[in-house]
């Protein structure tokens, strides 16, 4: 039992009613682009699905309607089901809501019951929708209210992040979210700067397989990359072409690039991650490189083992 | 490669029927020396993507100086005429086309690519049947009239406008090719897209007649911005001004037939028009999948494709024995592989500064790499040479 609590990871996913969490979700783990989010309905009462992350970890995702009967419903009656054994709670807030004073006393209640019931659980809070925001308005506006947002949050600790679902920022935000709850992570990021070392790569990134958010990343590129964001956008990047490969009913499995200052190829590593890796112009054959992708494969397939079962006799010790 | 000479001797003993595409050809294997730029490698950005101002050079584009062909965008205010260009030629999101002000004055906008040409937009409220106009100005030149017809607006006076323009200039300018683009379609039925589509064109068809004007060539095409429809519809625009496109299809041809490739494009990377093809139909998903693959090149690119310093090389790389300047010359041109799931791959090629070569194919294939990359060199060399002839 306590292992598999190790493993599943409570995530709640509020806000108010039309503020965006099932487009997020939809998006994130259920490869829609952003357009077709406009075809789904209102969620009623709580929709639970669970996200297979990365091995052994699962993410139990609960995405709770937002309308006011729903939310008062779960403060009250169902205060002990929803505010349980939370790890994480992400609560979706609209930029271009007209009741944002309302909207912060729903706030602050959830989080009232979170403090009560789960008072180790991380809190992320996404301004959503910041699309419909000038872009030279978006930063000041953003900080406005994440500053609003910290005050009212009753002491805990809370993370703020812009996000709209047509750009990468969305990425951005939940792969540092899903970062927090990847075990063994300083492991997983040494042999992985090991790796580049060993194929001397410039940078090598790695992805969840399915919803191609970036896990870890190794740079050794002595020139600064020009985009900072570039992570975030290599997901998004991906994420599109799979959508168009699923025209053709197929999926992605490599990709190789080899450009005038670069070679840039994409692989599956392990049955759940895949590996990005940046050459320098020239440095080796690409035949080189897949071999050594080739050659980590197993050795990252271990090492995902492992960590799963290291964690699990974590959690049998802990209780 | 040193296997390169093997692989291609073994792989004619093993299949009879291929044959390197250089018989065909009858020309000399020649190194890669490419006399165009690359992949933006001449820009201070070195990606693809810092390809669009790019201009100069020794190349002159297909045309040559003496023929740009001009396509003019003409329809009622309104109708997404400014929108299409923007989309088109110059990348803008279709999201943001809803703040494009209304165009007030021709715009004449020069694209500089594998081919030059100018894309004229005019402001729907403009009457150029107006005398005052001078219809050589517009109309002397080669080209297309592109007309944009509103598929959710009331369309028949729009139509009748058409009508007019039609017979006003097809006498006096009938190398003007006739377009008509049924726009906005995104959101409709498709039933109601051919409904549409039927509506005008019996009823254009009619009033030619009328006019006297049986034999004029109109073309049809169903297009949104919201998806690839208004490249494809440019495509095929494109396609009939460029004299070389026989040739073109002809080298696709036999590229395809003797490489083991199923279908190949040859597209403008900037503008993700696809200039030729080879003569097996169309279907819209593989035209799809390689446009999306542009992308995914072009933003790749564009991200890693930096300038880095030549003093900046990382530990553990040797120095290679040419230096710098060298490599500018003699590097291959851009190539890239994409392996589907279902055994199909992707295999794009950049053919110069502004086109790119995109095959799909079974992962069969391309087992023997070496004689696909080797014949599409032999196809590159080729489109030299019919560039060069259209330049001179």
């Amino acid at each position: 039992m306590e292992e598999r609590k190790g493993r599943k990871k409570k995530v709640l996913l509020m806000g108010k009613s039309g503020s965006g969490k099932s487009s997020m979700r939809s998006i994130v783990f259920s490869n829609y682009v952003a357009k077709d989010t406009r075809r789904l309905g209102a969620t009623i009462d709580v929709e639970h699905s669970h996200v297979r992350f990365l091995g052994n970890l699962t993410l139990n995702l609960w995405d709770c309607g937002g309308q006011d009967a729903f939310m008062e419903n779960y403060l009250s009656q169902q205060r002990d089901h929803i505010f349980k054994n939370v790890e994480v709670l992400i609560y979706v807030f609209d930029i271009e809501s007209r009741e944002f004073e309302r909207d912060l006393i729903t706030y602050s209640s959830c989080i009232e019951a979170l403090r009560d019931n789960s008072s180790n659980a991380l809190i992320f809070c996404l301004v959503h929708k910041m699309d419909l925001v000038q872009n030279e308005m978006r930063e000041r506006l953003f900080l406005e209210r994440s500053a609003v947002l910290r005050e009212r949050s009753r002491g805990m600790d809370i993370v703020c992040y812009p996000t709209s679902i047509w750009d990468e920022t969305l990425y951005k935000a939940w792969a540092q979210i899903v970062y927090n709850l990847i075990p063994n992570l300083p492991q997983l990021e040494s042999h992985l700067r090991r790796f580049a070392e060993i194929a001397e790569a410039e940078e090598v990134i790695l992805f969840e397989r399915t919803t191609f958010l970036v896990i870890s990343a190794v740079t050794r590129a002595s020139e600064p990359n020009p985009f900072p964001d570039r992570f975030e956008k290599i997901s998004n990047i991906v994420k599109q072409f799979k959508q168009s490969c699923t025209k053709m009913a197929s999926n992605f499995t490599a990709f190789e690039l080899r450009a005038h200052s670069f070679s840039a190829f994409i692989d599956v590593l392990t049955p759940n991650t895949y590996i990005l890796v940046v050459m320098p112009a020239n440095a080796a054959e690409s035949a080189t490189t897949l071999m050594n992708i080739a050659v980590a494969r197993k050795h990252f397939e271990k090492l995902e083992k492992d960590s799963g079962g290291r964690v699990a006799e974590r959690a049998l010790d802990g209780h | 490669m040193t296997t390169l000479a093997n692989s291609l001797g073994g792989y004619e003993d093993t299949r009879k029927n291929s044959y390197s595409l250089e018989r065909f050809l009858q020309e000399p294997v020649s190194p890669t020396t490419s006399r165009y730029g690359r992949f933006g490698g001449t820009s201070p950005s070195g990606s693809m993507a810092g390809m669009g101002p790019v201009m100069g050079g020794e190349y002159r584009g297909l045309g040559g100086n003496a023929r740009r062909p001009r396509l003019l965008l003409m329809g009622q205010k309104r109708s997404g005429k400014s929108s299409i260009s923007s989309v088109v030629f110059h990348k803008m999101p279709p999201t943001e086309t809803l703040f494009l002000e209304s165009t007030t004055r021709i715009q004449k906008d020069p694209i500089h690519s594998f081919m030059d040409f100018h894309v004229w937009d005019f402001p729907g409220q403009l009457d150029f049947l107006d005398p005052t106009f001078d219809f050589d100005h517009i109309f002397g030149e080669l080209g297309a009239l592109i007309w944009v017809i509103d598929a959710q607006d009331e369309y028949l006076d729009p139509l009748s406008r058409l009508h007019s323009t039609i017979i006003a200039i097809q006498r006096t300018y009938p190398i003007i090719n006739i377009e008509v683009f049924i726009h906005k379609v995104d959101g409709l039925s498709d039933e109601y897209k051919l409904d549409t589509q039927r509506d005008i064109m019996q009823r254009t068809q009619d009033e030619l007649s009328d006019a006297g004007l049986d034999s004029v060539q109109v073309s049809y095409h169903l297009t949104s911005i919201y998806d690839h429809s208004i490249f494809e519809a440019f495509s095929k625009v494109i396609q009939k001004l460029i004299p070389q496109l026989g040739t073109l299809e002809n080298l696709l041809n036999m590229l395809c037939l003797n490489s083991g490739i199923e279908k190949a494009f040859l597209f403008d990377v900037l503008s993700k028009i696809y200039i030729a093809t080879d003569s097996s139909p169309v279907d819209v998903q593989s035209y799809e999948i390689c446009s999306d693959y542009i992308d995914v090149i072009v933003d790749v690119s564009e991200i890693y494709g930096y300038d880095r310093k030549p003093a900046t090389q990382l530990p553990g790389y040797t120095p290679g024995e040419t230096p710098a300047a060298d490599e500018e010359d003699t590097a291959p041109e851009a190539s890239s592989i994409i392996r589907l799931q279902n055994g199909m791959v992707l295999y794009l090629r950049e053919i110069n500064k502004y086109l790119a070569l995109i095959c799909l194919m079974r992962k069969e294939g391309l087992e023997k790499q070496g004689l696909v990359d080797f014949n599409v060199q032999v196809f590159q060399n080729a489109l030299t040479r019919v560039f060069e002839i259209g330049r001179s």
